[in-house]
């Protein structure tokens, strides 16, 4: 059981929230946009929306630096 | 070591507190009489005072040092529509004064200071920047550079949009610009100290009008610092006088060696006064529309940016976390991207030492307001050595900087931050020179004895602090007066010493054009590796900041994508240089929706607020892509600069393969599933033929794979902005838009042109394969 994060694979955890996903991807950087099979999830619903087995999210680093 | 490291810390700061304010600075007492009689004024000039018509003063400044002469140059409605304000105005200032083989130090060469349009604006954030413009020193050809204080705003509140300083002085002098007087004046200046901290401190208060924090926050001052004379790394300090902390801050132009030549040219300082300021300055065409857009971006800073960037709380440096977290915050010599110690300097580390006295930005009605500054800190090395300084920052370039030469306390960062400053030495250049120093040390390249005495093993501040001195101090040794002319020339000088194996000289040392690397690790990130290696003026991250969107995001796989991507993002940059803005309020803050815009990496909603203040300023009916028009002119009348100085060609924009993959063993290793995977993806090789190579042989493979996708990174960003297949921007990519009377420049790119088709360099760089695509079609795409 797989799911799909910015185009690689990852092992699919049960009951995983959005937050969970991204600190285990160690995406700290604050400003990312996520899109669950191209469907944004709000930060407000971080904590609350589970990841579904084969599931093809992005995390949208917003360009920063400089 | 140098004393005070068993200190208690908290006794080096003792200026936080939550009484009446106090930075326990170390109170300086000047004899003005005394400095003001070594002025004799070489020079007056008197101009008309006039109001500034929606956003343009009208006329440049040009200052004459050998002949003392100063002419006024009207600004046209053809320059505006060509050029902007800001960098393009530079550029237009220089080009109209050099010749191709100016160099840096020819007394033609001008030190353009500019405006734009925009800028002094207090309605909205980030609106008071300086955009400064020269040949440089490290690469010969045009570097630009920005920085907030109050120089560029009250020099177009004294009536011009740029100030080009050509020619040498005899000895010591100031450029005085005195906006109520309507007055130009060189004056001889020779009793001031030179070092910025200090002259910064007596020129405000020599200049104003009076003895009162209210006429001292009219006065702002330019200058370098004795580093600056005897380094390629010289910056220029801009000022402004903050009466909370009784201090003149600095800002600092940093990049390209600006300071070289402003001490060069012997000038102490540029001094800029004004009566006063509105928020309508500027006579914008449209002061309620400018406030909407203004008051709607400040209500998403104040609410936004505490779980975004937190700039409002410590700057830039948040990002030190965040690179370490991704692998891209340099540390020794870029040859890793991450380390354990990196917590001790993350900004958590450096917010209990900042000031915080909110506001605290660089220009009025910035509500990012992100300049940082620790008072009270207690020096340990060099003339000031036992005072104690206000520091302005550290900014996450110069933290980074710190990592990259090892150095995890943050008091030596502070320390090394606050001398580079005074000294005006650039803290980018200087500590990825130093980095690759003593990367050298430690293969024995270079040793104590070829280091003028010097133990440069990574992480001792001593020998970074011991050369800094050194550096101000005019030492003739020869290392010192090689290392201070940066990282191109000390391979130089390594190579013709013969005392290293040549290709790892090259390799390890991080520069392009002769500009070092800012501090970001772009091995990992083609898209990146071409933001710096294809930056005009050198390796500098303010083009393009790519790496989350190529590397983390997997945004832009193609090379198409790429160069999309360099194409956009490296040219919409330069427009905040072209009008007088800061570039942290379009991207380190965004809106609550943008997440459900199509392109949310561009912000469009700030985008459009651009769009809105500039036409609310000039009164111009314009839409988002007219913005992009004004930059994509300057941004290739530069490359075509480049060109007619004789770079700006392939070759010229090679990076180091430090930046691009693991030089060494070491490096392979620390990451070795990640580059034995690239072997078996990219490469095609089984595990057991990767497992029967050597590193070495792994190295060599990676690296010409890697060179290959960057030249055919290059075919596809050339192609995308119109040059050639060997970099230069064509004749018609120029009329189109909008050169169409500059002949000479015309003719410059077509002789180029010319000349590489004789060579046979109008071909791709890539090694393409039957099937894989090339950028276009034809080669001569152009035609």
């Amino acid at each position: 059981m797989s799911i799909v994060v910015n185009k690689r694979s990852v092992d699919f955890i049960i009951d995983e929230s959005v937050d969970r996903l991204l600190k285990r991807m160690n995406y700290t950087f604050p400003m990312v946009i996520v899109k669950v099979d191209g469907t944004l999830v709000t930060r407000s619903r971080f904590s609350s929306h589970l990841i579904k087995d084969g599931s093809n999210i992005d995390v949208i680093h917003l360009t920063s630096g400089g | 070591m140098t004393e005070c490291f068993n200190e208690d810390k908290n006794a080096r700061l003792i200026g936080r507190s939550d009484g009446p304010f106090e930075t326990n600075n170390t109170k300086h007492t000047w004899d003005l009489e005394k400095l003001r009689s070594g002025h004799r004024v070489l020079m007056e000039y008197e101009y008309e005072m006039r109001p500034i018509d929606r956003g343009y003063a009208g006329r440049f400044l040009r200052v004459d040092l050998s002949s003392g002469s100063v002419e006024e140059v009207p600004l046209t409605d053809d320059i505006k529509k060509k050029f902007t304000g800001g960098k393009g105005f530079g550029l237009k200032q220089i080009w109209d004064m050099v010749g191709p083989d100016t160099r840096w130090n020819d007394p033609e060469n001008v030190l353009a200071l500019n405006s734009g349009p925009m800028n002094g604006t207090t309605q909205y954030s980030g609106m008071g920047k300086c955009l400064s413009t020269t040949i440089s020193p490290s690469t010969n050809v045009i570097c630009d550079s920005n920085a907030g204080g109050y120089f560029a705003p009250y020099m177009k509140f004294a009536g011009f949009d740029s100030l080009a300083i050509t020619g040498k002085a005899d000895e010591d002098v100031i450029i005085f610009i005195d906006g109520i007087e309507g007055k130009i004046r060189i004056e001889t200046a020779p009793f001031e100290e030179t070092n910025s901290h200090l002259l910064a401190e007596q020129l405000t208060h020599l200049y104003a009008t009076e003895d009162t924090d209210e006429a001292r926050q009219k006065v702002t001052v330019v200058s370098a610092g004795k580093g600056s004379e005897n380094s390629y790394w010289g910056v220029l300090n801009i000022s402004f006088f903050d009466p909370r902390r009784k201090v003149a801050r600095l800002k600092q132009h940093g990049r390209g060696g600006l300071g070289t030549v402003l001490r060069d040219k012997k000038v102490k300082a540029v001094v800029a006064r004004i009566k006063g300021f509105t928020g309508m300055e500027n006579n914008p065409a449209d002061i309620d529309k400018i406030a909407r857009t203004g008051i709607k971006h400040h209500t998403q800073i104040r609410d936004l940016d505490k779980s975004q960037c937190n700039m409002r709380t410590v700057g830039t440096g948040n990002l030190v976390e965040i690179m370490d977290a991704y692998d891209l915050l340099p540390t020794e010599n870029y040859r890793f991207g991450g380390f354990p110690k990196a917590s001790k300097i993350f900004s958590t580390e450096f917010y209990k030492l900042f000031t915080q006295v909110i506001p605290d930005g660089c220009w009025y009605g910035c509500t990012m307001a992100c300049a940082k500054t620790v008072d009270g800190l207690l020096l340990r090395t060099g003339p000031y050595k036992g005072q104690r300084v206000t520091v302005d920052g550290p900014e996450y370039e110069t933290i980074a900087g710190g990592s990259n030469m090892s150095l995890w306390d943050p008091y030596w960062i502070l320390e090394f931050n606050f001398y580079c400053d005074t000294y005006g030495l650039d803290t980018i250049s200087a500590a990825t020179t130093i980095a690759f120093i003593m990367e050298m040390y430690e293969y024995g390249i270079l040793n104590k004895e070829r280091c003028d005495g010097l133990e440069f093993s990574f992480g001792n501040a001593d020998a970074i602090m011991q050369f800094l001195h050194r550096i101000a101090d005019g030492d003739q040794g020869e290392f010192i007066k090689v290392g201070a002319r940066g990282a191109r020339r000390i391979k130089d000088w390594l190579i013709e010493k013969d005392w290293g194996d040549h290709q790892l000289i090259e390799d390890c040392g991080m520069e392009v054009k002769g500009l070092e690397y800012s501090e970001y690790v772009s091995k990992e990130s083609l898209a990146q590796q071409g933001g710096f290696a294809l930056a005009s003026k050198g390796p500098q991250h303010d083009e393009a900041w790519l790496i989350f969107m190529d590397m983390v995001n997997d945004q832009i796989p193609t090379f198409k994508d790429k160069a999309e991507a360099l194409h956009y993002f490296p040219i919409w940059r330069t427009w905040f240089g072209l009008t007088g803005l800061c570039k942290l309020p379009w991207n380190d803050t965004t809106p609550i929706t943008n997440p459900e815009t199509d392109e949310p990496a561009k912000v469009p909603e700030h985008v459009q607020n651009y769009v809105d203040i500039m036409s609310g300023v000039t009164g111009w009916d314009i839409k988002g892509s007219d913005l992009f028009d004004q930059s994509e002119r300057v941004y290739n009348f530069q490359r075509s600069m480049n060109v007619w100085m004789g770079k700006g060609r392939r070759m010229d924009d090679i990076p180091p393969y430090r930046s691009m993959g693991p030089v060494t063993e070491v490096e392979y290793v620390s990451r070795k599933d990640r580059y034995d995977e690239q072997l078996k993806d990219k490469l095609g090789l089984s595990e057991e033929v990767i497992g029967k190579m050597s590193i070495p042989e792994r190295i060599l493979l990676i690296k010409e794979f890697r060179y290959d996708q960057y030249h055919k990174l290059a075919d596809a960003v050339y192609c995308r902005r119109g040059w050639t297949p060997n970099g230069v921007p064509t004749p018609e990519k120029m009329k189109e838009l909008g050169f169409i009377d500059e002949t000479e420049m015309l003719e410059t790119l077509q002789k180029a042109i010319d000349s590489d088709d004789e060579k046979g360099l109008n071909v791709w760089g890539g090694k393409y394969t039957e099937g894989e695509d090339t950028p276009s079609e034809k080669q001569r795409y152009w035609e």
